[in-house]
């Protein structure tokens, strides 16, 4: 399925010429004819098909357009003109139009009318045939689709009958069940759902297959919803295609209005999941939908073989004009000459008027010379190419299902040139398999050391029953993430809280302050429930909120504990909490006995193994699974490893809906936390919040996790900062994550008010939406109290080590660009052997948190002052030049952002051009683009980028090579990427082997190509001496015109696609082999003018030796012309044997078929053709050559001749690579 | 599963302009597995022959090339000279010569044909048939326009070909309004010289040596590429209603009156002019002497006598004319240079061989341990 979609991209593009400019070509929108309607200014109003409104729907709905898609180009009636125009203002074509029009100018004429004509009829023929078959496709996916029924409200009926997708308007109500596909962008205005949510899976979009959770339009829930009632008018963008951007609003009658976003819209083609029934009103519709605007057509880069070989293209014209030139003049001057010769045809033209028609002519005869065919075959070659790395099977991950996908399918060869990786880190040298491994509460370190003994664990291979289940999907991380063993003195102390009297907690919590245990407990809930995590659980389905679990220990107990610790814990509140209402967190009082998690002996002393039966079964039995276990679907593997270490703590995130949260306590009560708001994660807050009414205390609380970076800033803790920040500086020293969390529990009602009012307003703005967002988030997240931090591991993936290794050795450089902390930075670093000990390091950081690392003598850059940072970084760049040899930079966001100034630029490339490594931390997606871009067009180098995150696109655009690693992150690198691999391993072998390949064996097809051309060309050429420049060939012209279309057009495509300069095992291990490509010495200048000189040789010796053979006989033209031909065509095939470095039974194969195929064709033609092709008629040429034995002495002369100085040549070099790959066989055996 | 629908999603994220969404992608491969074909075509594991790699097959090649090429030079080089040739130019350029008044005082409208005849001598005895040219030098026949001018159709007997001749001929189309047959500027400037050959005896009478001029033609032209239209039933009816070419004395169907085979557009000397030849410097066949006897040769050394009826004009464009009798070989007419470029080239080889045998070997003492080439 995959591979005709390749095939089918691979067509398109290989007939677009006109993609001549530009990196890549910009999305572009699908067509003028579907672009939005901007006559109705910036906004779209949607009123109810069948409701109250209806001449108001009419008049404004006319212009939108239905839901009938139509994505073929063509329709019966416009396909002839259509295609012809479209095909007709292609470069390539307008050269074969040009040339086919000058043959019909009779002074310059050529060939017949016909011949002429071939070469366009055969482009434009193939061309409208792919346009057919790919026409066709899409007309009946069209049919396909839009035939899809669904079921639509009728008023007629006054029920949902059946509709094909097609008929389906802007404005109708359509009803769907679990597991349909949406078939347009609808605002979701009922569910089955209580609480009025709805999940959708958007793989079909964007490839993520997490559910996604919408919601119906707020207040609607509330009302029982009636079709014919709907009498709210919609007020919303024109559509767009930006996917995670809604905005507009629904208004009554009365001028309610009630804010529209992203979560109430239902994307077209994404699929419902979990929901019985929804319903929705259709806003945009066919085109406009989000789905449909979205998509732009496959990337097109140009490689950068490919605009050197513009220049060649242009030597070739160059040549083709003086060899035009040359035969003008000579014409003339051998016209001058002549006096009355009885050979001569019509009137006396001047010379130079006949010389200048000779010009044209020779054009015409000489057009092979620039080689547009060569374009295609290109195009060609890569798609073989591509399908060999497409099948690769070291390219393959068992685990993931997932083959390696090549998604711009033209810079193969770029592949081969890398010189700069830029690697992001997490995901992409880590597993992003995120482990819950160490935390601090209160300013005490947990060191967990258990986790980190049951890490073996987690290699363990992911069972297949994981990966599906029902309807819900888990990802395999979840899993790993889950073991995580609780730290024993953590679990003592939680368990005070537990404790069965309070007097025996009282004489706990001598050893540590209720606050602390005040602390612990929040610091546990806010990894439960600060977050975006999806709960299912295999026993119920996902839309029914269980019923909170009985508690087995009395609610009033429980109250009663969180009142006294919130008291002593937090002394601003309110001496009481006001009464709470039962309906908040208990709905109901269950008699049945929980099974699983708490124990259920109330007297016993307290002993935390006791318990924690779990964790101590755990702790043995690893792996084990509780039977009735909740599963969580994050977005980022942090969340969920989070979420997974709260539960470890017994603090279980039971199940969620829109406005609350269920959650289990460690005191084996189950309490429904009020969610009030949630404030995402956002790049630039760098941090998510959650707020919550506290389901004991009944105030509204404020919950936040973020990057210590600024969170740090933007907290106190009663213990201060310090250890909490030492604890984090020694987490990133580990290479961990960190995370801080905090919260803000002093939030008055009023406070808590007024702040909702803006909030309100910010959600329901449709302009400025995002920057009021963010005021009113950062308003609230002020004065926040430290509750600790939190390391997470993130295992370095297999092999990432050698594969880096392997790049270094093969000279190219590797640059580590990530969001992460410096030390986590370098760690990682140092763990995949991109630092070694030995190494200098040097430091840029503007920040005055500098901790030198123990291993590494470090150059560092203090300072605070963020005035003179330029300077200090101007200052830092010129003092470290001297310095460095082998050394690597290390530089942190605030101090690139200098270094980027365009002041500084030059001086950081210098430094970093004579580093061995440069990382660079705390970098937003921007500055890797921008890192990239300044590599990429300063340098003049080719770069690559491999990135698993959104955060990663912008630098996988910018640069030459954009590889996407499918990891845990969703699939938006993938998207943007060329090359999509499943490991961080797999670059090596797509570097090192398929780079080198794809870039010797196009190299080295073009250079066949080109000398193919010239070869056979110069042939003409040569006569030309013989014919007083006349333009006149001694071939048949079919023949001529053949020779290269059809009887050697494939051999060297053969030899692009299936030519193994260097054996796979010599490559793997030598990565020094890959210098060679990639300081391109198979495609230098001096390469192209050496294939040049020999073509020339070549052709001399094909065209004299018949020559000084012939001369002086009775030899007619085309007699002549044959055993020049025939030795052109052995020449051109083994010549290519020559150059091949492997031959396989293919090439065999390909070699007989060419030559059999010229040789059928003109026997065919001497014996069939009588009075046909005038004025090179063949008849009885070839059978009468080929019956003499002259014919094939010349031929065998000839090509041996021919042959003689690249064969000896060739076998020198081959000798001696042979010997350099068996002295490295030797020193390395393999 | 998760990994076929993300693949499966891909792919019709990959439809050009279209968005799919239809069911039918989340089941396609959901079952199998998508690890590639581990064949030795998809993992590029065919077995491959590296040819010319080492010494030990570049060497013995040269070798072989060398010593095959060079017998076959040396035989090619004893039959070329075994090949008895002999030419003479009657152009008539120098005044003494005796063709001179011809050369210079020719007029296509001239009734009345000039003749000169030269004598020459053959030293060695022609053995085997002896083949008649007549060679033209600095005639461009392979020019672009002069090649053009022809109709095939019409030469092959199509009668609206006769009536109506491609537009190519022009300006030999047509004459006085009517139809040229054979149209074109190659028919018309059809080489008309006639040449006789008399053997001088011992006695120094002239015998006249029998000129065969059937035969020179090939096999194909004569009987599939020619036709006389309507058959070679009465030509003079045929070609009614067509004019002859401008330069010619008679019209086509008058070319061999006596043999009916051989006239109209069937006469073989028509019909090897229009084959047009590769080269400015060209012979085309004339006649055959044919071997009479086993014993005595075909042409006896001694005195001979060429008579020339000298119509055809080649001095304006400085060309020359020249009769050339040839025995011929297996491979060909004379031509020594086929030979000495096969034991040329075979020597090249067989010292290249040599070259890269010692190359080979020093390289291989030298460097044992290469490193990686650049």
């Amino acid at each position: 399925m995959e591979q005709l979609h390749w095939v089918r991209f691979r067509c398109q593009q290989l007939w677009a010429a006109n993609h001549t400019q530009g990196w890549y070509s910009p999305p572009r929108p699908v067509s003028d004819k579907y672009s939005p309607q901007r006559s109705a200014g910036k906004r779209r109003t949607v009123l109810a098909r069948w409701g109250p409104h209806q001449d108001e729907y009419h008049s404004i709905s006319k212009s939108y357009r239905n839901n009938r898609i139509r994505t073929t180009k063509y329709t019966l009636l416009s396909f002839i003109p259509k295609n012809l125009f479209e095909q007709l203002h292609r470069v390539a074509n307008i050269y074969f139009i040009f040339l086919a029009v000058l043959n019909f100018v009779p002074v310059v004429e050529a060939f017949n009318p016909e011949i002429a004509l071939v070469p366009i009829i055969l482009v434009l023929l193939v061309t409208a045939l792919k346009d057919i078959w790919e026409d066709q496709r899409r007309f009946r996916s069209d049919r396909e689709v839009n035939r899809l029924k669904c079921s639509v409200y009728s008023s007629k009926e006054r029920d949902y009958i059946d509709c094909c997708w097609k008929d389906v308007h802007v404005g109708d109500f359509v009803r769907l069940s679990c597991n349909e596909i949406i078939p347009a962008d609808m605002l979701l205005l009922h569910s089955s759902d209580p609480r009025g949510l709805c999940y959708i899976e958007t793989a079909n979009l964007d490839g993520e297959t997490n559910l996604k959770q919408r919601e119906v339009v707020s207040k609607m829930e509330e009302m029982e919803f009636v079709p014919e009632d709907f009498h709210w008018r919609i007020e919303c963008e024109n559509p767009n295609n930006n996917l995670c951007r809604f905005r507009g609003y629904m208004e009554n009658p009365s001028g309610a209005r009630v804010g529209l976003h992203n979560s109430n819209l239902l994307l077209r083609s994404c699929i419902i999941r979990n929901s019985e029934a929804v319903v929705g009103i259709v806003v945009y519709a066919g085109h406009e939908t989000k789905a449909m605007m979205n998509n732009s057509g496959p990337r097109y880069k140009r490689s950068l073989l490919e605009r050197r070989l513009n220049t060649d293209v242009l030597w070739c014209v160059l040549l083709l004009i003086v060899m035009c030139l040359t035969a003008a003049i000579g014409h003339g001057i051998w016209l001058k000459q002549l006096k009355n010769p009885i050979f001569e045809v019509g009137e006396e033209t001047s010379p130079a008027l006949a010389g200048f028609y000779v010009f044209w002519t020779m054009i015409i005869v000489l057009q092979v010379l620039i080689p547009i065919s060569l374009y295609v075959s290109i195009e060609i070659v890569k798609l073989g190419q591509i399908y060999f790395i497409h099948n690769d099977v070291d390219l393959y991950n068992e685990h993931t299902d997932s083959r390696i996908q090549c998604r711009a399918l033209n810079i193969t060869e770029d592949l081969g040139q890398v010189q700069y990786i830029f690697s992001d880190k997490t995901g992409t040298l880590t597993e992003n398999k995120m482990v819950f491994r160490r935390c601090s509460v209160y300013g005490v370190e947990y060191p967990h050391y258990d986790n980190g003994r049951g890490g073996a664990v987690l290699y363990k291979p992911v069972p297949a029953q994981c990966l599906g289940q029902c309807n819900m999907v888990c990802l395999p991380h979840n899993r790993a993430a889950k073991e995580v063993v609780p730290d024993c003195e953590l679990v003592t102390k939680l368990s005070w809280l537990c404790a069965p009297d309070l007097n025996v907690a009282h004489s706990c919590a001598k050893a540590s302050s209720s606050l602390e245990l005040a602390f612990i407990t929040d610091f546990f809930l806010t990894l439960a429930i600060c977050n975006s995590v999806v709960v299912s659980s295999p026993a119920q389905s996902l839309n029914v909120l269980p019923q909170a679990q009985t508690p087995l220990r009395s609610l009033e107990e429980i109250k009663l504990m969180f009142q006294r610790f919130n008291l002593s814990a937090l002394p601003a509140l309110p001496t009481l909490p006001p009464p709470l209402k039962s309906s908040l967190y208990i709905s109901t009082l269950d008699s049945v006995v929980h099974p699983v998690g708490v124990m259920d002996a109330p007297g016993e002393e307290e002993v935390p193994k006791l318990m924690f039966p779990e964790a101590a079964a755990s702790e043995d039995a690893g792996a084990v699974e509780p039977e009735d276990t909740v599963l969580y679907e994050a977005e980022s593997p942090d969340e969920a490893a989070l979420v997974y270490a709260a539960r470890a703590y017994h603090m279980t995130l039971k199940a969620r809906s829109a406005d609350s949260l269920q959650v289990e306590l460690p005191t084996g009560g189950t309490v429904q936390v009020p969610l009030l708001h949630v404030l995402p994660f956002d790049s630039n807050r760098k941090r998510m919040s959650v707020v919550v009414r506290h389901p004991l205390t009944g105030q509204v609380v404020v919950y936040t996790k973020g990057a210590d970076s600024v969170l740090m800033d933007l907290t106190r803790s009663p213990t201060g900062n310090q250890h909490t920040q030492k604890h984090l500086d020694s987490y990133a020293r580990e290479g961990l994550r960190t995370l801080c969390i905090a919260t803000k529990q002093t939030l008055e009602e009023e406070e808590y008010e007024v702040w909702l009012k803006t909030q309100l307003l910010a959600e329901s703005s449709i302009e400025n939406r995002e920057e009021l967002l963010l005021c009113s988030a950062q308003a609230l997240e002020t004065n926040l109290t430290l509750l600790g931090a939190t390391g997470i591991l993130d295992r370095l993936q297999e092999e990432v080590s050698e594969t880096i290794e392997a790049l270094q050795r093969a000279d190219v450089k590797v640059w580590i660009l990530t969001g992460d902390k410096q030390e986590t930075a370098i760690n990682i670093a140092f763990a995949c052997k991109l630092l070694c000990p030995s190494d200098q390091l040097l430091t840029a950081n503007c920040e005055d948190k500098v901790s030198s690392h123990p291993h590494v003598r470090t150059l560092e850059l203090y300072n605070s002052q963020q005035e003179s940072c330029a300077v200090l970084v101007q200052d830092f760049l010129h003092r470290v030049t001297c310095y460095v040899a082998g050394s690597v930079l290390v530089i942190d966001g605030h101090t690139l952002d200098w270094a980027l100034q365009p002041e500084l630029q030059g001086d950081f490339l210098e430094l970093s051009k004579h580093c061995k490594a440069v990382i660079c931390c705390r970098s937003t997606p921007l500055q890797k683009s921008q890192v990239v871009r300044l590599v990429r067009d300063k340098l003049k180098v080719m770069t690559l980028a491999v990135g698993d995150g959104a955060n990663d696109v912008s630098m996988i655009q910018v640069a030459d090579v954009g590889v996407g690693i499918s990891g845990q992150e969703g699939m938006q690198a993938v998207m943007s990427s060329d090359f999509a691999i499943s490991r961080f391993k797999h670059l090596r072998k797509l570097l090192l082997v398929h780079g080198h390949w794809c870039y010797t064996r196009l190299a080295n097809m073009i250079l066949y190509f080109i000398y193919k051309n010239v070869m056979y060309v110069n042939l003409l050429f040569w006569y030309q001496f013989f014919c007083g420049f006349s333009g006149n060939v001694m071939t048949n012209a079919w023949v001529l015109i053949l020779f290269n279309l059809i009887f050697t057009s494939v051999p060297p495509l053969i030899y692009g696609v299936l030519d193994q300069d260097t054996p796979v095992d010599v490559l793997m291990a030598h990565p020094e082999f890959y210098q060679r490509t990639r300081t391109s010495k198979d495609y230098v200048s001096l390469m192209f003018w050496l294939n040049i000189l020999d073509a020339f040789y070549q052709s001399l010796v094909c065209f004299f030796i018949p020559y000084f053979a012939y001369r002086d006989s009775d030899i007619g033209e085309l007699s002549f012309g044959s055993p020049i031909n025939a030795s052109a065509l052995f020449i051109i095939l083994l010549h290519q044997v020559v150059e091949s470095h492997t031959l396989t039974w293919i090439h065999g194969l390909v070699f007989l078929l060419s030559a059999g195929s010229y040789f059928a064709f003109v026997l065919l033609l001497s014996v069939f053709c009588v009075t046909c092709s005038p004025p090179t008629n063949p008849l009885g040429v070839e059978t009468m050559q080929m019956s003499q034995p002259a014919f094939y002495l010349v031929c065998i002369l000839t090509t041996v001749t021919a042959l003689l100085p690249s064969s000896s040549l060739r076998s020198m070099e081959l000798v001696r690579v042979h010997r350099a790959w068996k002295a490295h066989t030797v020193k390395q055996p393999h | 599963m998760i990994t076929a629908m993300m693949a499966s999603s891909y792919n019709a994220k990959e439809e050009d302009g279209h968005h799919s969404g239809a069911a039918g992608h989340g089941g396609a491969g959901a079952d199998k597995s998508r690890k590639p074909d581990n064949t030795a075509f998809k993992q590029q594991r065919l077995p491959a022959w590296q040819p010319i790699l080492t010494a030990g097959t570049v060497l013995p090649a040269f070798f072989v090339i060398g010593l095959i090429f060079i017998p076959i030079g040396i035989g090619l080089y004893v039959t070329s000279n075994n090949i008895k040739e002999f030419e003479i130019d009657y152009t008539g350029v120098d005044s003494k010569s005796e063709c001179y008044a011809c050369a210079r005082n020719f007029s296509w409208n001239s009734t009345t044909p000039c003749t000169c005849s030269m004598n020459f001598t053959l030293e060695q005895p022609f053995e085997s048939n002896v083949f008649m040219y007549y060679g033209l030098s600095n005639f461009y026949q392979n020019h672009r326009r002069y090649v053009k001018s022809r109709d095939d159709s019409q030469l092959n007997g199509d009668p609206t070909a006769l009536k109506d001749p491609s537009k190519e001929c022009e300006p030999y189309r047509t004459s006085e309004g009517l139809p040229i047959a054979p149209c074109g500027a190659i028919a018309n400037s059809l080489f008309n010289d006639t040449l006789e050959l008399h053997y001088v005896d011992s006695n120094g009478t002239k015998v006249e040596i029998p000129l065969v001029k059937k035969g020179i033609a090939w096999w194909t032209d004569k009987h599939v590429k020619f036709r006389n239209p309507n058959g070679n039933t009465n030509l003079t009816v045929a070609f009614q209603g067509t004019s002859k070419p401008v330069n010619w004395g008679k019209p086509v169907y008058e070319l061999d009156p006596l043999d009916p085979e051989n006239n109209g557009f069937i006469n073989e000397d028509f019909i090897v002019w229009m084959r047009t030849a590769a080269l400015p410097t060209f012979r085309k066949l004339y006649r055959i002497i044919q071997k009479k006897s086993s014993t005595t040769p075909t042409l006896p050394s001694g005195r001979y006598i060429l008579s020339i009826t000298y119509n055809y004009p080649v001095l304006s464009f400085d060309g020359r004319k020249r009769m050339i009798l040839s025995t011929i070989s297996w491979m060909g007419g004379k031509n020594p240079f086929l030979g000495i470029a096969y034991i040329t080239v075979g020597s090249i080889c067989f010292f290249l061989g040599v070259v890269l045998l010692i190359i080979h070997h020093k390289y291989d003492n030298r460097n044992t341990s290469a490193d990686i080439p650049n």
